[in-house]
């Protein structure tokens, strides 16, 4: 913990260079132990915490203030351990090798401290002063697991604290700790490893590279078999090769399973040595399961689920708008009225129906849906779903644990993408990512409700979600034949079920419909302003005819093809830019059920919005990003003619 | 716990536990499912079975985890009791 600055490493932060005396504080743990519970509670809600493993994929920033001092903290994504690691727990291992972190909590589920403290004797190999955070010893109390703090501190040599994050319960004596935070005291391993390590760390001795910041992580993870990040020098890598096959000969087992075995025993004898296991008591949430995860009645109840998400976002969403929406429409005549007919006028008003239209249209859905969603997400459902599906999953050539991306699509493309980080395997997070962005966002399930489920029933609505599902899955089926080898099996960790806090369920619908207020509302007005300025200027029926390439084979009118552009830019857009462009809220009177449904089916489909398309294309690359959109357009175009051919004529 | 004696992890029944004795195949699916506590020695109890050819639910260290019917043949468990 000095004073001098430190350089900055992470090209990706675009804020200025931290002040001298700033720390930083990372919060390390293994998935779903609460660090992003516990970040919310020290730094103000900034990260999503759900309950589910692998919530965070990348590094959250915050600031506190701890003892009167300025300080950063760092919310990183879960891992189980810093060897064979996801993409997620890469970056949280990069990230602590980076120099810039000075102090790390580490959050362990007290629950499962036995295999927390592997974790904490890999800390200790990289050696940053440290704090262990017992987290959720409500939960370790109901399991009947009590924890000897001063005696687990004086083993460790760190500060030991216990906590309760979604309460904020022990958050102070947290804090209060961290000056006193030093790094853990490393357990020596057996003899044999012990000199393979010696032999790896005497070759790399005076290496000047970066990564080599902890000498013995370092010797460690090399001598598991991992390290293809650096080229090695070829001294080393034969030290490496020859400590690896040593140790391997004596043993008979694979190093890097070696390695793990004589963590896990050191970790087990510290546990038996500070902690108490009495019997566990069975609950509702044991016998909750029984239910939800039963191998037939799991199925219709996971139906039902989905079913509730989309009825009472459906149900609410209606409800509201029909409250908003008429005084709205006053309220956009009036403007219309007291502004005149001006050109700079019809731009204002223009601009002004955009804000009506974000407030009338848009918000009364997505406000239910982000509620319910976060419900299923905080209870814990979404592991449960990716454990009823993986035999379905294996038929489109994918484990159930893409469920959760997929799912996490019904809110936002965006996120469903990063959420790929989780998987284990290149092939299956590629085709994830290509399914998660045909799954329909808020942004589309809106367009489905606010036109189809309108003006031509909820069923027709429901409907489309269904066929969506199915359009997904034989997508799926295809990339398979093409992309083909499903790598490794399923290896899911199902959390137990949490109630979820009022607080910060709303603390986190808050969190996303910020993005809405902030980025989607101020895009309806302006795009709002661009259409009436389009008008005024006579263009719209140029551009229009331009895109009858799209609208005709469609059976559109040519004014939808405008709204249909928008709609790149975000979904919402597509809905309201409509109403906007037929000049109608009532489209039923300018469009026919059959025109609705296709236009519907068209925009579920076709190129995802520019924030997805630049999440894949970081993700993926931009080659199999063209591949991807080329293969969207061309299904939602597919559909599209098909639905028209069916319902028009 | 000779591996004769042993069977492969899917043929236990939901509440029956087992006491793991290897993970064969490669060792990346062995090192990943150490992470989680599956590892020679540990005891695991069948929690429930998935429909379709789907996963089992397994209790080890007081912790759940699903496990692929694929993954589950290929660990090796002493039945117990």
């Amino acid at each position: 913990m000095s004073g001098r600055p430190r350089p900055r490493v992470d090209p990706e932060d675009p804020r200025p260079a931290p002040r001298v005396n700033l720390q930083r504080i990372a919060l390390v743990g293994q998935p779903n132990a609460g660090k992003s519970t516990l970040f919310n509670a020290i730094v103000g809600y900034r990260a999503v915490a759900s309950n589910f493993p692998g919530t965070t994929v990348e590094a959250l920033r915050g600031r506190a203030i701890v003892a009167g001092r300025p300080v950063e903290v760092v919310d990183l994504p879960g891992a189980y351990s810093l060897l064979a690691g996801d993409p997620a727990e890469e970056v949280t291992r990069r990230f602590l090798l980076s120099g810039e972190v000075d102090t790390v909590v580490q959050v362990a589920d007290a629950s499962l401290l036995g295999r927390s403290l592997e974790l904490t004797l890999e800390l200790a190999e990289i050696g940053i002063p440290m704090v262990l955070c017992l987290n959720m010893v409500d939960e370790a109390e109901h399991k009947g697991i009590a924890t000897d703090k001063g005696k687990l501190s004086a083993l460790l040599g760190v500060p030991v604290v216990a906590t309760v994050a979604s309460r904020g319960q022990g958050l102070t004596e947290l804090l209060a700790a961290l000056p006193a935070a030093r790094p853990a005291r490393r357990p020596p391993y057996s003899a044999d490893v012990e000199r393979a390590l010696s032999m790896i760390s005497g070759a790399l001795g005076g290496n000047p590279d970066r990564l080599l910041r902890s000498p013995i992580h370092r010797a460690a993870h090399l001598l598991g078999g991992e390290g293809e990040e650096i080229t090695l020098d070829p001294r080393i890598a034969a030290a490496v090769d020859e400590a690896r096959s040593e140790l391997s000969q004596g043993r008979g087992e694979d190093p890097g399973v070696i390695l793990s075995d004589e963590r896990h025993a050191q970790a087990a004898r510290l546990f038996e040595g500070v902690a108490t296991v009495a019997h566990a008591r069975v609950g509702w949430r044991e016998k909750l399961d029984d239910l939800l995860m039963h191998r037939l009645l799991g199925y219709p109840l996971l139906g039902l689920v989905l079913f509730a998400l989309f009825w009472i976002t459906f149900q609410v969403g209606r409800g509201l708008e029909g409250l908003l929406l008429p005084h709205l429409e006053g309220l956009s005549e009036l403007a219309g009225q007291a502004l005149g007919e001006g050109a700079w006028a019809r731009v204002l008003v223009g601009a002004l129906d955009g804000l009506w239209a974000g407030m009338g249209i848009v918000l009364p859905y997505l406000v239910p849906f982000y509620i319910v969603l976060a419900l299923i997400e905080d209870v814990g459902y979404l592991p449960r779903v990716g454990f009823l599906l993986d035999g379905v999953m294996h038929r489109i050539g994918l484990h159930g644990k893409s469920v959760i991306p997929l799912l996490l699509g019904y809110g936002c493309s965006v996120p469903a993408v990063l959420a790929t980080r989780m998987l284990d395997d290149d092939r299956d997070r590629l085709v994830t990512a290509a399914l998660a962005v045909m799954v329909p966002c808020a942004a589309r399930a809106i367009v489905v409700f606010g036109l189809v489920g309108k003006f031509v029933g909820p069923g027709p609505a429901l409907g489309l979600f269904v066929l969506n599902a199915i359009v997904v899955g034989a997508a799926g089926a295809v990339l398979g034949r093409f992309l083909p080898g499903l790598g490794g099996g399923l290896i899911l960790e199902i959390p137990p079920y949490r109630a979820p806090g009022v607080r910060t369920t709303l603390a986190k619908v808050w969190l996303r419909l910020r993005e809405f207020v902030r980025v989607v509302w101020p895009l309806l007005v302006m795009s709002s302003a661009v259409l009436a300025v389009i008008e005024a200027f006579g263009w719209a029926g140029a551009l229009d005819r331009g895109l009858r390439f799209i609208t005709w084979p469609l059976g559109l009118p040519a004014e939808a093809g405008f709204p249909l552009v928008f709609g790149i830019f975000r979904k919402e857009l597509t809905l309201v830019m409509l109403t906007q462009a037929l000049r109608t809220e009532n489209l039923a009177q300018v469009l026919s059920p059959g025109q609705i449904v296709v236009f519907t089916v068209f925009v579920l489909f076709y190129v995802p919005c520019l924030a997805t398309v630049g999440a894949l294309g970081r993700e993926m690359g931009w080659n199999r990003t063209g591949v991807v959109l080329l293969g969207t357009t061309g299904v939602g175009l597919l559909l599209g003619v098909l639905a028209r051919v069916v319902l028009i004529r | 716990m000779s591996l004769t004696s042993s069977l492969t992890l899917d043929s236990l029944s939901p509440g029956q536990e087992g006491r793991l004795v290897a993970v064969r195949g490669r060792p990346g699916a062995a090192l990943r499912l150490r992470r989680l506590g599956l590892r020679p020695g540990a005891v695991v109890r069948v929690v429930a079975s998935g429909g379709w050819g789907g996963p089992l639910l397994v209790e080890v260290g007081g912790c759940r985890v699903a496990l692929g019917r694929g993954l589950t043949r290929r660990i090796l468990v002493q039945p117990l009791a």
